[in-house]
Parts: structure tokens; C-alpha cells; sequence
């Protein structure tokens, strides 16, 4: 009698062992059905599981500003400006703006230097509307930069014309040194 | 009748039992072993993505910065993967015609996304997060590696739990300025426990025992 109990408690010991380590070899935790940013859906048709604007979306943000830059002009803004650019401009721009970038040299259409009268004369909001939209064979960058990261480079577009273009005595004192040091 | 087995049999059967064990043992180690190996986790060896796309040449060659198509990594949990139209930017004019590209430009005509395979990715039940780590001075080639040099990306570290804790731990190893975040070439320098330090103060990171918290990833 006594042995017979003893056995069952072993084999349930046994059973309830198994059954516990069959459960660690569930992976349900690691694949939840929740989805990860950009994964594939088998439920959608176009298999996505990011979804586009609904057909009708009204943009509300206010958009004119009267041609100038519309947040004030500190040093932050254009550094900001400048990092930016550097990111998304100058493969094609260049690093000075005169339309030399990396990807031109490997065969890309040569953009116009932003050193031209013409490039010169426009507004702000000229940069403003050229990132958003695209012109030509360039095409838009509004996807990747937020509205303060355009105007930003905007700024900085200003910054690098008259850096091509600026006086001698524009130069801060220290720097004059440097500069002449260079020459 | 003549017994089979001489006695000496009787420590041989347990000697047994003990070799069992021991066998037993060997091979639970074997397999944790394995498991942690490069082979099972495919540390080293590139995927078979469906194109051939190059980090080497588009950033080491054309010097274009990782934020051109991982756009989001300083502001969001997700590093981000660039759409086709971010590729169509160049190549709506650059090797428009190459055969290798043919898949880009089908899924840019027809509207259908470009399945990559994912490198790296941690099990749903931990939580991760770009940002965080971008902002506080942990550069993409501390986990990742020299991308820059690939010419298909492939799994630098496995992301094992114990890799995590190593550095939330003592981050002052692998800290560096924000200004070389997207620098691949950075290594830590001789001064590297003073800077990291002086850095961990500057940019206000938590104590070890809060970042090695079970919640922080786990939650
Ligand atoms: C992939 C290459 C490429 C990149 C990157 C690029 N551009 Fe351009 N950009 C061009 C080309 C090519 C043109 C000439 C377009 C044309 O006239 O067909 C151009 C033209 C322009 C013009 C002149 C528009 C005019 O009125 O003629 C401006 C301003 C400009 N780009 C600003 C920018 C800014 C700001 C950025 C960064 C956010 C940028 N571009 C990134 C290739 C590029
Ligand atoms: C021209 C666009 C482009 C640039 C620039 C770029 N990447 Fe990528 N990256 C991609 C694409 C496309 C993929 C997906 C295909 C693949 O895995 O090769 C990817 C994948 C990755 C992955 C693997 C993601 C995963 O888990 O599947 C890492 C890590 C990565 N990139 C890091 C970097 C770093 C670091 C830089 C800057 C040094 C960089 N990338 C620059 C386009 C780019
Ligand atoms: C900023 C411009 C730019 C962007 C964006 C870009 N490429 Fe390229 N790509 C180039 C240039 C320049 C070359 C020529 C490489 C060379 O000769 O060094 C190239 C070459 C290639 C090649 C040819 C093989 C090779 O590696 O040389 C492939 C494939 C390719 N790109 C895929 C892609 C994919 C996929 C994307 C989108 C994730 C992409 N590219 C985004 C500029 C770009
Ligand atoms: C602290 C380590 C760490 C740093 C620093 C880091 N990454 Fe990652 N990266 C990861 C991990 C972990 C994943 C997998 C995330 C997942 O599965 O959710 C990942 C995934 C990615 C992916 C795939 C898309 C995604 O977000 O899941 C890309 C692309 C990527 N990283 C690019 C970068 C770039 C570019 C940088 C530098 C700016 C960078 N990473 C810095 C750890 C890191
Ligand atoms: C090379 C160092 C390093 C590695 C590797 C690393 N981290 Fe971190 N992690 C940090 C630093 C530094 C912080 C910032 C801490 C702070 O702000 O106080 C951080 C912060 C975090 C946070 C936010 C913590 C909070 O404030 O709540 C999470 C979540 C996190 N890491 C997850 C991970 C995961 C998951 C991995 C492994 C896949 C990982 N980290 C690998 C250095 C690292
Ligand atoms: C810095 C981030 C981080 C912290 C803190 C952390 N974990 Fe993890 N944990 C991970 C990662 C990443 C994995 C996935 C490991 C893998 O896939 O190999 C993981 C996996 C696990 C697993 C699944 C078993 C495995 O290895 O696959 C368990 C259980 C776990 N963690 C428990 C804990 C407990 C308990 C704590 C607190 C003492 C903790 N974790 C703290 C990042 C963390």
C-alpha cells in the first residue's frame, strides 16, 4: 500500500518535472502578436503594418510665413541648420554649398551653386518650399526633416553665402590671424 | 547454476551511474555552449537580403551620414529603415538603369515595400530604445561595429542579456562625446576612465543599480 503511493508521488513528481520544462521551450513571449515598428502584416493587403493617411487628412499647421524665417535667428538654430545640412544637403550640395557633393562627383545631376545671384535674391521661404516639395530632379526631403530642421537650414544656406562672399573685415580679430597664417 | 556476472561488476554498475551523470553534465554544458556560439547565433555572417545593398560604399566611399536613411535613431526607440523613395532620391538619377536595382525600382512602380531581413532583433519581451542611448553618448559603432566596413551588415554582438548588463554597469568604459556619436572610427582612449567619468557626470546617467533594474528592460 505504502509503496504504491509512493510510487504515484514519483511519477506525478516526474510528470509535473516535464511538463514544466516543456513550457520553457515556448517561445510565445519572444514573438508577441503586437507589431514591432515596420513589420509585416499578413493582415493588410498591401502586407503593412504602418498605415498611410486616411484619403480627406486636412494638414492645419499654419505654413505662411510672410517669406522670412519665422523663429528668431540664434546660434543654436544655425547650428542646428548646419548639422542638418551636412546630413541631407551636402551629398549633392556640398559642405560649402557650390554644388560639388560626393554623390555629383559618382554621376548625379550637377545642382546650381547657392552662391548665385539668382539663389541669392530669393526668400526664405524659397529653401523652405524646395526641402518640402523637391524641384526638379531633386526630390523632397520633407519626410526626414521636421519644419524647425528646414527653416534651420534655410538659415544656414544664408550663413554659407556670405561666408563665400564675406569681407575681409567681417573676420573676427582672432581669426584674422589664423587666416593670414593660411595665406 | 554459474553466476553471469562476476562481483567485480557490481563497482563497474556504479561507476556507471557516476559517468552517466557526469556525461549528463558535459552535454547541458555542450548545448549552453552552442547556444552562445557565433554558429547558432549568426554573429558574422551577413543575411541574404533582396538587394545588395552596401554600407561600405554608401558611407565609407560617398560619405553619407547614417541619419540620411536612419533618420529617426537620435529621436525615437526605432533606428528607423529608409523607404525606396529615400533610395529613389539618388537613384532616380544615379545607376537608374543597373540590373542590381531592379528591385528598387519595382517596388517604387508598384507601391510595394522592400522586405528586408532584420540583423539584429531582441525578443518582444525586452525593452530597447535608440534615443536614450544616442543622447547619452553610446555611439552606433560600440554595438554595432565598423558598419562603415561592411559590405553586407552582419550581427556584431548577439545581444545577450549579460552584454547589456555589462555596460549599464559601468557605461564609463564605452561612453564617448556627443560630437563622435556618428564617428566609426572612435575607440576609447588612453584617459578613457577619466573622460568617461567626467562625461557619466555632464550627462546626468543613472547609478548602476537603477540601469541593471529588472525593469528597465523588462517591462
Ligand atoms: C540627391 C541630390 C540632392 C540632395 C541630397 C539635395 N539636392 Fe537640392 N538640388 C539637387 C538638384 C539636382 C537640383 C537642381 C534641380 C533642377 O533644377 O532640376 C537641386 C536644386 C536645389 C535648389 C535650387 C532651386 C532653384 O530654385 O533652382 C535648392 C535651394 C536646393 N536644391 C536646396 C537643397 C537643400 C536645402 C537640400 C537639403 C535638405 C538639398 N537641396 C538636397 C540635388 C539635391
Ligand atoms: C544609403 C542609406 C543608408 C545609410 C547612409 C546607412 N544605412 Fe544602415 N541600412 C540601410 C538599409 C537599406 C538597411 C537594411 C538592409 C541591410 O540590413 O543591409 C540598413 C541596415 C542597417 C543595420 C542593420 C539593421 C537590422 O537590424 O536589420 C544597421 C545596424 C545599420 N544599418 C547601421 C548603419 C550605420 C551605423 C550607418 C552609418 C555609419 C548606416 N547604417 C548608414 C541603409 C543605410
Ligand atoms: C545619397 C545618395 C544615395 C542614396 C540615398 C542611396 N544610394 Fe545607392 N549608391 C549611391 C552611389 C553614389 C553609388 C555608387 C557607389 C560607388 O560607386 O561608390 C550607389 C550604388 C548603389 C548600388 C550598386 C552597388 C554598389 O554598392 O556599388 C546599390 C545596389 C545601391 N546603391 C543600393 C541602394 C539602396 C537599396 C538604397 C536605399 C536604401 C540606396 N542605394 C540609397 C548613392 C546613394
Ligand atoms: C546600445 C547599443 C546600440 C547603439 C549605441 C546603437 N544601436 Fe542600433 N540597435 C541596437 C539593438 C539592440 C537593436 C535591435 C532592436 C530591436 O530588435 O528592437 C538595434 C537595431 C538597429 C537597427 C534596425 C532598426 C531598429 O531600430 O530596430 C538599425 C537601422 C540600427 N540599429 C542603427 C543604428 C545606428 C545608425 C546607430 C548610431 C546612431 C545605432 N543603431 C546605435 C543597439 C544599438
Ligand atoms: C555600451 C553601453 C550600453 C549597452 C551595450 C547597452 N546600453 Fe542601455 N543604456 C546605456 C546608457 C549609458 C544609458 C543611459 C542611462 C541614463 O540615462 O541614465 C542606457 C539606457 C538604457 C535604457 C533607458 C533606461 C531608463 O532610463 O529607463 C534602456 C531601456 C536600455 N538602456 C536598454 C538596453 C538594452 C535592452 C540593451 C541591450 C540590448 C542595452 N541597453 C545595451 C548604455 C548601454
Ligand atoms: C539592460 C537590459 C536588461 C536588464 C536590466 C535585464 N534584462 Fe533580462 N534580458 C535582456 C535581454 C536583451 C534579453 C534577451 C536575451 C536573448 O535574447 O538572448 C533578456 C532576457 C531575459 C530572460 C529570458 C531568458 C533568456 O536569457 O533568454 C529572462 C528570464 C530575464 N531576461 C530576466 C531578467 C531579470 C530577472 C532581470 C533583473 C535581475 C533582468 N532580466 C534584467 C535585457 C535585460
Amino acid at each position: 500500500m505504502c509503496r504504491r503511493s509512493g510510487h504515484s508521488i514519483v511519477v506525478l513528481v516526474v510528470a509535473f518535472a516535464g511538463i514544466m520544462t516543456l513550457c520553457g521551450c515556448s517561445y510565445d513571449m519572444s514573438v508577441q502578436p503586437s507589431y514591432r515598428t515596420l513589420a509585416r502584416s499578413d493582415f493588410f493587403s498591401d502586407e503593412r503594418s504602418a498605415r498611410p493617411l486616411t484619403i480627406g487628412t486636412v494638414a492645419t499647421a499654419k505654413r505662411d510665413s510672410g517669406g522670412g524665417i519665422p523663429f528668431p535667428l540664434t546660434i543654436e538654430l544655425l547650428q542646428q541648420g548646419r548639422e542638418r545640412f551636412d546630413i541631407f544637403c551636402s551629398p549633392c550640395h556640398g559642405r560649402l554649398g557650390n554644388g560639388e557633393g560626393m554623390v555629383v562627383q559618382r554621376g548625379f545631376s550637377r545642382p546650381p551653386s547657392f552662391h548665385l545671384e539668382r539663389l541669392k535674391s530669393v526668400p526664405d521661404s524659397h529653401y523652405f518650399e524646395v526641402i518640402t516639395h523637391g524641384i526638379g530632379r531633386m526630390w523632397p526631403y520633407g519626410n526626414r526633416t521636421s519644419v524647425s530642421d528646414r527653416w534651420a537650414i534655410s538659415g544656414y544656406i544664408r550663413v554659407l553665402q556670405f561666408s563665400q562672399a564675406a569681407p575681409l573685415s567681417a573676420v573676427p580679430p582672432d581669426e584674422l590671424e589664423n587666416l593670414r597664417k593660411e595665406q | 547454476m554459474a553466476q553471469l556476472f562476476p562481483r567485480s561488476f557490481n563497482n563497474l554498475s556504479h561507476a556507471s551511474i557516476y559517468v552517466a551523470l557526469v556525461l549528463a553534465a558535459i552535454s547541458i554544458w555542450l548545448a549552453v555552449e552552442l547556444a552562445k556560439s557565433d554558429y547558432v547565433t549568426g554573429v558574422g555572417t551577413p543575411l541574404e537580403q533582396p538587394v545588395q545593398f552596401s554600407h561600405k560604399h554608401h558611407v565609407s566611399d560617398d560619405g553619407i551620414d547614417c541619419r540620411y536613411c536612419h533618420s529617426t535613431v537620435e529621436k525615437t526607440d526605432f533606428a528607423g529603415i529608409p523607404s525606396t523613395e529615400t533610395c529613389m532620391t539618388c537613384h532616380s538619377d544615379l545607376w537608374q538603369t543597373s540590373p542590381i536595382l531592379e528591385p528598387v525600382r519595382t517596388s517604387y512602380q508598384t507601391n510595394t515595400s522592400i522586405q528586408w531581413q532584420r540583423v539584429y532583433r531582441l525578443p518582444d519581451f525586452v525593452f530597447f530604445n535608440h534615443s536614450i542611448h544616442i543622447n547619452k553618448g553610446i555611439g552606433c559603432s560600440t554595438c554595432h561595429g565598423r558598419v562603415d566596413q561592411m559590405p553586407l551588415v552582419y550581427q556584431f554582438t548577439a545581444l545577450r542579456m549579460d552584454w547589456c548588463l555589462d555596460c549599464h554597469r559601468a557605461p564609463q568604459t564605452s561612453i564617448r562625446p556627443r560630437s563622435e556619436i556618428f564617428n566609426m572610427e572612435w575607440t576609447p582612449g588612453a584617459d578613457q576612465t577619466r573622460r568617461g567619468n567626467e562625461l557619466m557626470r555632464d550627462y546626468g546617467i543613472a547609478p548602476a543599480d537603477r540601469l541593471t533594474d529588472c525593469y528597465t528592460c523588462h517591462r
